[in-house]
């Protein structure tokens, strides 16, 4: 194809984008968008599948079996999700075995916010209020982007998952409603899981390079801040009816904008997370790595068993 | 030499009287896994009652490249809807 061939086919990719037209997997895309796209689909399958470390320790020492019961379900919710969004970006003509691969070796990112330790009961209350509150505010941006498949995942997704963000404050109501100790847990969760929650939007605007075109691209819908925004706007109060205390003393409703103010973010952290240094990032890639490397037997015998069925179907047959 | 799982494509019926929809993919050996996986991964809230699942190497696939000569004829022929004809108001139900 020319160059001028292709300058003419990005013009009408352009347009269709413009147009609110979806765009599936044989559609003829720019190289950028498809590459684009499987960075994003992947990093976040992957934040799916290691979000699902922290909170399945605390399954076994769950405090009763209905909060058992609701935080398997969650977690295996997550499981699933892990596995929408990487068929989505397998029809991008990645495989699943590449993906993980480059999960393994930390050439593909994923959220940072799995990279803290869940300490106490309190910390699985704090992680389904706030993680998965943070979690929806991004996803529920994403229903209405241009590629098809991850569109579609992200609705399937957005659907399950507001029962985890339920579960999860109810647990921090409980706490907040006992005793004096266990409304200290509450708060101690909330304080450790405040701003890596805030983190979890990505840089400030203006240190955000992909924001522009993935805007355009329709791969997002609003920018780290407004998405940021909207989450304090909306978690602040539902701290206030729990009866703790946001950890941001410059936290204040600016009645101007109708909106609150709050403190600077510790960057400096922020980036030293996404490098690899968090508390648990070694500890999230060993039990990856270990559970592929681990289930390599189990993955061979159950091909080797499919293919003797095949020859004996085959045989039976001649 | 290790062999990576197949990928299969899910379809599901949601409840008697609605036809198999396309679901989404999976990996699996054989298509007895692949139905219960796609059971695990596709229906934990009871989105349906039946399922099928193939081997997508089995499907084949219109190229939208061709959308042109595939597609476009159809697009002609406006005598093949009931607005195309011309009846007085008087003909009622019809």
């Amino acid at each position: 194809m020319s160059e001028k061939e292709v300058k003419n086919l990005e013009v009408i990719f352009e347009a269709r984008i413009e147009r609110d037209d979806k765009i599936e997997p044989k559609d003829w895309m720019p190289e950028k968008y498809r590459k684009t796209h499987i960075r994003q689909i992947s990093q976040h399958a992957h934040s799916e599948i290691v979000g699902m470390l922290p909170e399945g320790n605390w399954i076994t020492r769950a405090p009763s079996l209905r909060r058992k019961a609701a935080l398997l379900a969650k977690v295996q919710d997550e499981g699933g999700h892990g596995l929408y969004l990487y068929a989505a970006a397998e029809t991008l003509g990645i495989s699943r075995e590449e993906m993980y691969e480059q999960l393994h070796t930390g050439k593909a990112k994923y959220s940072s916010i799995f990279n803290y330790p869940a300490i106490t009961w309190a910390d699985i209350g704090a992680i389904g209020w706030l993680v998965d509150g943070a979690a929806i505010i991004n996803q529920v941006a994403l229903c209405s982007t241009s590629f098809g498949p991850y569109a579609r995942a992200m609705v399937r997704i957005c659907k399950e998952e507001s029962f985890h963000q339920r579960q999860g404050y109810e647990i921090m109501l409980t706490l907040c409603r006992g005793t004096e100790e266990q409304k200290a847990m509450a708060q101690d969760a909330l304080n450790r899981w405040w701003w890596p929650s805030l983190m979890m939007f990505g840089p400030r605007d203006e240190d955000s390079p992909h924001t522009a075109q993935s805007m355009k691209w329709k791969l997002k819908r609003k920018t780290n801040d407004e998405l940021r925004q909207q989450f304090i706007d909306q978690t602040v109060p539902q701290a206030d009816l729990l009866g703790i205390s946001v950890p941001d003393p410059e936290l204040k409703f600016n009645s101007e904008t109708g909106h609150y103010d709050f403190g600077e973010i510790d960057w400096d952290e922020f980036w030293q997370v996404v490098k690899g240094h968090g508390p648990c990032n070694k500890e999230r890639m060993e039990a990856r790595v270990g559970a592929w490397e681990g289930g390599a037997w189990v993955r061979d015998a159950a091909m080797a068993y499919a293919e003797k069925q095949e020859k004996r179907k085959v045989a039976k047959a001649s | 030499m290790k062999k990576d799982w197949p990928l299969w494509e899910v379809f599901v019926r949601s409840k008697n009287g609605l036809e198999h929809r396309h679901f989404g993919s999976l990996h699996a050996a054989d298509a007895a896994m692949a139905l219960e996986n796609a059971r695990d991964v596709y229906t934990r809230r009871n989105e349906g009652v039946s399922i099928w699942v193939v081997e997508s190497k089995y499907i084949t696939a219109s190229n939208p490249e061709d959308n042109g000569e595939m597609f476009e004829p159809a697009q002609s022929k406006v005598y093949r809807h009931p607005t195309f004809y011309d009846l007085p108001d008087e003909v009622k139900h019809m």
